[in-house]
């Protein structure tokens, strides 16, 4: 039986390289990888706890956070590549046109 | 052990979701029309769109004398009058963002874009089912709807600015996302449900899981700061809100700062009212440093609809103020400004749509000059708007500013209202520098008139369009009291 | 009242956590890092067959939509599981409710077919 403070930190770890991954990112698709690193982290929680509370709540959360963040990719990766289309790139810091 | 447990099946009781079930049977069938019909009329797309949302709110109103349960479908959706009231607010934003995005498509030369009606009720659907939520599982459901649908708005019409837009909006709302469910796991965490009202219940007991439960509400608002665009999460409103398209604009900023603060008055109001004095603090630091740095970065812009995205992150701070306020009190302020800033915000994005002609041109500060004389009635109801956004009597906005400022005063926080008070007149600067700018300048000698290149048929239904949020603008401004009834009606919570 | 700060103490934690693990992250790359940039580095091998051609390898764009397609409707199936597992003590209301989530994902795909999204060309 693993101890739950053992999995939140594992979560919390892979959270925080999710956030590390966004910030430290130039590629859009990278960027998007690493947020889908973060939704993932928190399943990993979800289910933790879940399990520690014996509740099936959160299992269930856990399963329409998956199906969400299909969809969020599906949507990401039409957006950039309809960035690559106009521009030829995806680097984040190229996309430029708004600033004030 | 836990697949051995039977799950007990809530009754099934859909009445207080019917709006939510309109919109989304109404935005399938704009996109079976769009795709079996051998030809599709802007029109009919538009009927579509129209007939959706004014039966969803049919169905709304009828749900304002609901006494069936408060809570239906295993307690994840509310049925009480604030979700009434909210969801007719959001459903007169859209078929506002309906009818200005038909004119904005029928004269740019922008293709028809199908999807334009079927995204705009699935977002709609979203915003109103954020603000019926009464489970913190549907409340991210809700908000990815609404938000993953506002994403493909943005970049709808391919152009560079709104490509670009579309592209930040995703990465940081997906961000913000994000955050908001390590909230919500966390606040699973310390309460052992979801439910916004069995966590009002886990709370109230003070226990050992106290700090799992700030820690969730620490990052439920980093989500929820995001959407709202407060500051210092609000990077990408101006980019977002200059890029998009300008009916999508007037309608996200609008009807997403109502359902994400539906959403979030559910959150501090019910499920963490027993942290109140928490949350609070929170709530004061946002609402400062958004009025703060809304203000104050507004000055700065040469762009119209840059210039009123800082507006938004300001009032997104007064809002916040109203906030600060806990219980019924801070509700009934708060939901004041919402109409308020709905019509108000409509009105300014749909009068920029109307000036800037075909596409995205003329959206400069300088491009308003002399607007008086090239054309009147945009001139004169753009003053209103600003007027009303700075807070100037007697509009709709002087009153808003009014109500939260006394709310967050009579909840002791006097301080928070003083910087709000100076800020607002700071912020009336920039405001009124566009009005002299309309009134007591020549127009430049190469600028065309707008009738030439618009033609004059389709400028005149759009402002006709504008005159629905400029009668509320100033009717709330005059006869406030016509609402105050209601929203005190809709201001208890019931769970 | 020692709990109520101590439980602001975890928040704090958690936060001075978070910002030292990328706090450290970064710094450490910096530092780790040797930064001697050379054109060579930026090709796609440092040794060997001079590549050809640009780093960009672009796979075919028809493929994507398939695969994207694939995603969606594959993770979807994931409501299916837990439902065939229980449908038969929930009666006939969870087959109806079954038949409409499928019946709305059908539409999406009926729409991406209509618009030529799964034409091979």
């Amino acid at each position: 039986m693993i101890r739950l403070p053992f999995v939140l930190l594992f979560s919390a770890f892979l959270f925080s390289a999710g956030v590390y991954g966004v910030l430290a990112r130039r590629n859009a698709v990278m960027v998007l990888m690493a947020i889908e690193l973060m939704l993932n982290a928190v399943n990993v929680n979800l289910v933790a706890f879940s399990s520690s509370l014996h509740d099936v709540g959160g299992q269930i959360f856990a399963l329409f956070v998956i199906a969400v963040a299909a969809a969020e990719v599906g949507i990401g990766l039409a957006i950039v590549i309809l960035l690559f289309r106009n521009r030829a790139s995806i680097n984040v810091d190229e996309v430029n046109l708004l600033k004030w | 052990m836990i697949g051995q447990a039977v799950l007990p099946t809530p009754e099934l009781v859909f009445e207080p979701l019917l709006p939510e079930l309109v919109l989304v049977v109404f935005a399938m069938a704009g996109l079976l029309y769009e795709a079996l019909a051998k030809r599709t009329e802007a029109v009919v797309h538009l009927s579509i769109g129209l007939v959706g949302v004014v039966l969803a709110g049919g169905t709304s109103l009828w749900l304002w004398d609901w006494d069936g349960p408060a809570t239906v479908l295993g307690d994840a959706v509310s049925a009480d009058r604030f979700a009434v009231l909210a969801r007719l607010l959001l459903l007169v934003v859209a078929a506002l963002g309906l009818l200005l995005g038909h004119q904005y498509f029928a004269r740019s030369g922008d293709e028809q874009r199908g999807e334009f009606t079927p995204l705009l009720l699935f977002a709609t659907s979203g915003m109103t089912l954020i603000v019926a939520s009464a489970d913190l599982i549907l409340t991210f459901l809700a908000l990815e709807i609404l938000s993953l649908a506002l994403y493909v708005l943005t970049g709808l019409t391919g152009r560079r600015a709104a490509n670009e837009a579309a592209m930040k909006y995703f990465l940081l709302g997906a961000f913000s996302s994000a955050f908001f469910l390590y909230g919500v796991a966390m606040a699973y965490g310390a309460t052992g449900t979801t439910k916004i009202a069995a966590m009002a219940l886990a709370l109230t007991g003070t226990g050992e899981a106290q700090a799992l439960a700030v820690l969730g509400f620490a990052l439920l608002a980093v989500g929820f700061a995001f959407k709202v665009s407060a500051a210092p999460f609000h990077m990408w409103t101006p980019d977002v809100y200059q890029g998009a398209p300008t009916p999508i604009t007037a309608f996200m900023s609008a009807a997403t700062k109502v359902a994400a603060f539906g959403a979030l008055i559910r959150v501090l109001d019910v499920a963490f009212q027993a942290l109140a004095w928490d949350w609070a603090p929170v709530v004061w630091g946002l609402a400062a440093a958004s009025v703060v740095i809304g203000s104050i970065l507004a000055i700065a812009q040469t762009n119209v609809k840059r210039m009123l995205a800082y507006s938004s992150i300001a009032h997104a701070g007064f809002i916040l103020t109203g906030l600060t306020a806990a219980g019924s009190a801070g509700i009934r302020a708060a939901m004041f400004y919402l109409v308020a800033y709905a019509a108000m915000t409509v009105g300014a994005f749909g009068t920029v749509m109307v000036v800037s002609g075909r596409g995205e041109k003329r959206t400069r500060i300088g491009d308003y000059t002399g607007l008086a004389r090239t054309n009147p009635i945009a001139a004169a109801l753009m003053t209103l708007f600003l007027l009303s956004l700075a807070g100037i009597p007697p509009t709709a906005g002087f009153i808003a500013k009014v109500n939260v400022f006394s709310a967050a005063i009579d909840a002791g926080y006097w301080v928070l209202a003083l910087i709000g008070v100076v800020t607002s007149v700071a912020a009336a600067f920039f405001y009124l520098r566009v009005i002299v700018l309309m009134y007591m300048q020549e127009p430049e000698p190469a600028a065309p008139s707008l009738t030439e290149k618009v033609g004059i048929g389709a400028e005149n239904s759009a402002t006709a369009i504008l005159a629905i949020p400029a009668a509320a603008t100033l009717l709330l401004g005059v006869f406030p009291g016509v609402i105050v009834g209601i929203i005190r009606d809709a201001s208890v919570l019931r769970w | 009242m020692p709990d109520y700060y101590s439980s602001y103490g975890v928040v704090l934690a958690v936060v001075a956590a978070g910002a030292i693990l990328v706090a450290v992250a970064f710094t450490a790359a910096k530092l780790i890092a040797p930064h001697r940039p050379l054109p060579a580095k930026l090709t796609t091998y440092e040794c060997g067959i001079d590549p050809v051609g640009e780093g960009w390898s672009q796979s075919q764009i028809r493929y994507y939509v398939f695969g994207f397609l694939f995603v969606i409707f594959d993770v979807e199936a994931v409501f299916l599981f837990p439902w065939a597992r229980v449908f038969e003590s929930l009666g006939w209301a969870a087959v109806v409710e079954m038949g409409i989530f499928i019946a709305i994902l059908a539409t999406g795909l009926l729409y991406a077919w209509r618009k030529g999204v799964v034409r091979w060309a």
